[in-house]
């Protein structure tokens, strides 16, 4: 019995009969999302602990001096086994961090578990710091931040710059996840442009880019019959558009969509206007998982292609996932992030 | 024809069934003897493989702090600094040992702890939950947590969340040490930049427990195999004899145009089907005696080594099958030339019962010669051989080459006993007994292995007793030891003790690595207590007085063998060379040891200073002051060592020890002397033709039952004189060969005279045993059956 096993256990956001991950499972005694959300920031970029779930999701698609492409994952997910507080160890509070860099024929990734109420992981809203272990998103405010994280066999040291204002999904920050209303607390900063150092086993390579930081929480953000989704994020040459779907048993498809103009203005597609349809699969950790898709939003004229850079970024942590950089052409070109998860 | 064939061969049995009752009860009795002392050493190895699987010792790196607790801010500290540890707070509760550990981020989790039920595990990380089995479990009070049976949890061990044993063990803030993961990222800051009072300890072989009850349980596996030789002897003889006497049988079904080759594979199967059914029976007693020497066995181990083994037995698969294995695969060797003469048998050879049984005098010759050869390599592998292969090699040869020895020698003697007798009916008693003895010789030889095992094994376990104790009397001169738990408490305890005893004597030590062998440097006080206390086994001449001058330092016998480090030779402490002067026994250590004196050592090691201390003192004023001790420093039970009480301790692990191998012994002198009543009852029947002409002459039935009880006590008795010198050549190569070989330190062999007699006594009892029924029915025999001889010749 390991870590990664009780993970599984205890994640909700792990594999589980209910939903992915459990995430389908009862609020029991936590907070739920109400709408109209109504944020207080900088308290807003802290931990909310009487929700079941939280992460501060960053992803970056980056670029070498002679070209070649890399995609960079940092994450904190925040569980609360319980929603009573309790202090020391005896903390309901866990902590996870996910650290990833993917190269055209490589994929790093590694993991980190910490309790709550040690100080071993953690997250402050002001100033910023969002931390697990050695593990830092830090800064004096949101917009300005630096980033390291480090594996066997990698790790990476970057400085952040947010370049437009923060993006609000669904109705203004609620986020609907299911036709009967589940729903979550989530915002974005999609504009950060990014460059620092990675260390990978072949050496030292500097890099910049362009990053994507997802903040998300709620207690039940899953339907029942949900069991997984496809997740994208398009930095696109007139816009960019985050995008998702959430599969269900029965085979439909909940969607959600938000197309963010360049100067930061949003418009919130509900289900059915934002579409994504595998085109071609792979084969990962023994999985077939859909590598290139078919990404389109007639509202805004956007049929593209996407293409994963590596088919291989299987995410090998105590709850597997696929996360990695694409590239998009087609009526739109760009490069972006695509998650997959739930697929068994 | 196939059934019909089976049915005339099975018969046989119907019409012997006392050889089949040899043959069942002399493999079931084999296998029981293997399988129990497998069973007892699986049981013990698989608490061991719990033990360490509860606590990752051995297999990862372990960071520790000089001043016994670390904080648990540095804890925090290192893992925002990159290092991967984990924390570990120990403990005892109710004196078991509580291990909390942080599934979270400990490399193997809560170790053998099945956490698949969610619930569960919120409740262990939020709540309390114990691990542990239910032995343990019983013996704690209530303390307000779940309590979950858990058979894989080592014994004696409490498996619980860290936060849980922080609270328990009233350690809020402290840790008791990290656990290092054996990967760890590649950007870390420094050890000395984050905790410089942390040290790291890399994996040691020298911790792992089951390296140092390998001696314990290699003997036990010595004892096992030879029991099991000792059966095999007796199942070769009964299939033997069986295959000969069935020969009439075999020559009508053939001559019925049975073919041979079905009639190989029909007693094959038959063989097969018996070997199952007694090999089921050998573990099932196997079991018994496994259950009934576990207890003992798991106390001797943990006394010795401090190893915790279950006292309760397990139904584990790999000796049960180990045990029909060796069953079915002694039955096949047994059988395996009495099956190869049966294929190659002329069609109508006639049945030679007789002949069979003196056929091991035929090839006595050649016998001989193989013996003297086994004996001849026995002695140049001791010689010259040297590893851990070659000391079994010599123990194998000897046994084999001395079992083969004995018929010859045996016949040596009579024949010298019968040139010498003065009578008539003494003559005919040394020709009788020499005439016999080929049909004996077999189950001597079962009693002569069983002798020497049991001489060689006793002679080993008496020497070890002998020498720990002595050992412990140079170790534990002081008559209390107090540990102290960080260095403040140490300095307190030194000036408060100084008034109160004869002597305080603080003892200091440091890790270093010695020719590249992990070591612990002392540096006693030059006191009268090591001078007169500690024995060395080579030395220098004025050693003591030199080493306290601080001329040079003394090691320990393993860091001599291991170093290749002889007297006069150079070692390097702390970066400074040191002559070595002596060189001293320290049994049970798996380490090297080097010993200097304090004040050098405080100059070699400035930062060390001394928990423990030794003190000198009238043991009558132990009590009060460990009863004062308690009250003003607080200082718990375990803090205290009384060294009556480690004597007393020490001494009980040795009366259990004796406990399990005087068990052992009854055992195997009870399946030789299974093997002399049942060679002598074969005989009986055969030798009518022999005995009636003596009858006839006048010798009264009684007295030839009398004559026949002499007869095993004299045979016993030879064996007995023989077997001697033979166990005490195997446990001279068990502790000067084997051990040296597997451990690194040789135990000096006491000799036990008084045992062996006892032995003696046993050997003829059992013998005597086994011929009073034989000499009884012979006593019994019908004269008309005596009679029948002289007219129904064959």
């Amino acid at each position: 019995m390991n870590a990664r096993v009780l993970l599984l256990l205890l994640w909700p956001f792990a594999a589980s009969a209910q939903g992915f991950a459990g995430l389908g499972t009862e609020t029991d005694g936590f907070a739920t999302p109400q709408s109209p959300a109504i944020f207080d920031f900088p308290t807003d970029h802290g931990p909310h602990a009487d929700y079941r779930i939280e992460w501060w999701y960053l992803t970056a698609n980056l670029q070498a001096a002679d070209g070649a492409p890399y995609g960079l994952q940092w994450t904190l997910f925040r569980t609360a086994l319980a929603p009573e507080q309790g202090a020391g160890w005896s903390s309901p509070q866990l902590w996870m961090g996910h650290a990833a860099v993917t190269t055209p024929d490589m994929h790093y990734v590694t993991e980190r578990l910490a309790r709550g109420g040690i100080g071993q992981a953690g997250v402050t809203a002001d100033p910023f710091e969002a931390w697990i272990d050695d593990w830092q998103l830090t800064g004096p405010d949101f917009d300005r931040l630096t980033m390291t994280a480090s594996g066997p066999d990698f790790a990476y040291d970057m400085n952040l710059t947010a370049t437009g204002p923060l993006i609000f999904h669904g109705n203004n920050g609620y986020s609907v996840k299911s036709a009967e209303g589940q729903a979550s607390y989530y915002y974005s900063q999609p504009s950060y442009t990014i460059e620092g150092t990675l260390t990978l086993p072949d050496g030292d390579v500097d890099v910049t880019g362009t990053a994507w930081l997802d903040r998300e929480w709620s207690s039940q953000p899953l339907s029942d019959d949900q069991t997984g989704w496809d997740w994208f994020s398009l930095s696109l040459d007139t816009g960019k558009l985050m995008g998702f779907r959430l599969r269900q048993t029965d085979g439909t498809v909940y969607t959600s969509a938000t197309w963010i103009t360049p100067d930061g203005q949003t418009t919130a597609y509900p289900d059915g206007a934002f579409n994504a349809d595998p085109l071609s699969t792979a084969t990962v950790d023994g999985r077939t998982i859909p590598t290139r898709w078919r990404v389109t939003l007639p509202d805004r004229n956007v049929d593209v292609t996407v293409a994963a850079i590596n088919d291989q970024a299987w995410m090998q942590t105590s709850v597997p996932y696929w996360e990695g950089p694409i590239t998009v052409t087609g009526t739109h070109t760009g490069v972006g992030y695509l998650e997959m998860t739930g697929y068994e | 024809m196939t059934r019909a064939g089976l049915h005339a061969l099975l018969s046989h049995w119907w019409r012997n069934p006392m050889q089949l009752f040899t043959l069942v009860v002399g493999l079931s009795l084999a296998t029981a003897l293997w399988s129990g002392v497998q069973a007892v050493n699986a049981e013990a190895r698989a608490s061991y493989d719990a033990a360490a699987a509860t606590l990752g010792e051995g297999q990862f790196a372990q960071m520790t702090s000089d001043a016994g607790m670390i904080q648990q801010a540095d804890y925090i500290k290192l893992r925002r600094a990159g290092w991967l540890v984990s924390p570990v707070v120990e403990g005892r509760l109710d004196g078991v040992r509580l291990i909390g550990l942080d599934p979270l981020t400990a490399p193997n989790g809560l170790g053998p702890v099945d956490l698949s039920d969610g619930e569960l595990t919120v409740d262990v990380l939020t709540g309390g939950v114990f691990f542990a089995t239910q032995d343990t479990l019983d013996r704690l009070s209530d303390y307000n947590v779940t309590l979950v049976p858990s058979p894989d949890v080592a014994p004696g061990v409490i498996l619980t969340d860290v936060g849980t044993a922080q609270r328990l063990l009233d350690m809020d803030g402290f840790l008791s040490r990290l656990i290092v993961a054996s990967a760890q990222p590649v950007n870390q800051a420094p050890l000395a930049d984050v905790a410089p009072d942390l040290t790291v300890r890399t994996p040691q072989n020298g911790t792992d427990v089951a390296r140092l009850t390998d001696s314990f349980h290699l003997n036990l596996t010595a004892f096992g195999l030879l029991s099991f030789a000792v059966g095999i002897f007796i199942v070769h003889g009964a299939i033997g004899l069986a295959f000969e006497q069935r020969r009439p049988v075999i020559r009508t079904l053939r001559a019925l145009g049975f073919p041979l080759r079905r009639l190989v594979a029909l007693i094959a199967v038959e063989l097969l089907a018996l070997s199952l059914i007694a090999g089921a029976i050998g573990v099932g007693l196997g079991y018994l005696i496994a259950a009934a020497l576990l207890p003992d066995v798991a106390a001797t181990i943990s006394g010795l080594y401090g190893a915790s083994v279950s006292g309760t037995l397990q139904l584990r698969p790999e000796w049960w099958l180990s045990g029909l294995l060796i069953a079915v695969g002694g039955t096949g060797m047994a059988a395996a030339t009495s099956l190869f003469q049966l294929a190659r048998m002329p069609l109508l050879a006639s049945a030679r019962p007789r002949a069979w049984a003196m056929q091991a005098g035929r090839g006595r010759l050649y016998q001989a010669a193989l013996a003297v050869g086994l004996l001849i390599l026995a002695a140049l592998l001791g010689a010259f051989g040297s590893g851990l292969i070659a000391g079994f090699g010599m123990l194998a040869a000897l046994l084999i080459g001395a079992a083969l020895a004995l018929p010859v020698v045996l016949d040596r003697v009579l024949a010298f006993g019968s040139s010498r007798a003065k009578s008539v009916i003494a003559e005919w008693f040394w020709a009788d007994t020499r005439q016999q003895l080929p049909g004996l010789s077999l189950a001597l030889m079962a009693l002569l292995l069983a002798m020497a095992a049991n001489v060689g094994v006793s002679t080993m376990v008496s020497s070890f007793r002998l020498t720990f104790t002595g050992f412990l009397d140079q170790r534990l001169a002081s008559e209390f030891y107090v540990y102290a738990d960080d260095a403040d408490q140490a300095a307190a305890l030194q000036t408060f003790l100084t008034s109160r005893v004869d002597k305080v004597l603080p003892i200091q030590s440091a890790d270093q690595d010695i020719r590249g062998l992990a070591s612990e440097i002392y540096g006693p006080t030059a006191h009268a207590t090591y001078r007169e206390n500690w024995l060395f086994l080579q030395s220098a001449p004025d050693a003591w007085p030199r080493i306290e001058a601080g001329e040079g330092a003394a090691i320990n016998e393993q860091l001599a063998r291991r170093g290749d480090i002889a007297i006069g030779d150079t070692i390097t402490i702390a970066g400074q060379p040191f002559v070595v002067l002596g060189i001293y026994g320290d049994y049970g250590n798996t380490i090297g040891q080097v010993i200097v004196t304090e004040t050098l050592f405080n100059t070699l090691f400035p930062d060390i200073r001394a928990l423990r201390f030794g003190l000198r003192m009238d043991p009558a004023d132990v009590p009060a002051l460990s009863a004062e001790l308690r009250d003003s420093f607080g200082l718990a039970e375990s803090n205290m060592i009384n060294q009556a009480g480690i004597k007393a301790f020490s001494l009980d692990v040795f009366e259990r020890t004796f406990t399990v191998t005087g068990a052992l012994n009854v055992l195997t002198l009870a399946v030789a002397g299974f093997a002399i009543l049942m060679s002598l009852l074969t005989l009986a029947t055969m030798r009518l033709p022999q005995l009636a002409p003596v009858w006839a002459q006048g010798l009264t039935r009684a007295r030839l039952g009398r004559i026949e009880i002499i007869r095993a006590v004299l045979l016993a008795l030879l064996t007995a004189a023989l077997a001697l010198p033979l166990g005490l050549a195997l446990a001279w190569t068990l502790l000067a060969v084997v051990n040296v070989e597997a451990f690194g330190w040789r135990l000096p062999m006491y000799l036990f005279p008084l045992a062996y007699l006892r032995l003696a006594v046993f050997a003829v009892i059992a013998a005597v045993l086994a011929a009073l029924w034989p000499a009884r029915k012979l006593a019994r025999t019908r004269p008309a059956d005596l009679l029948k001889v002289f007219s129904n010749e064959r």
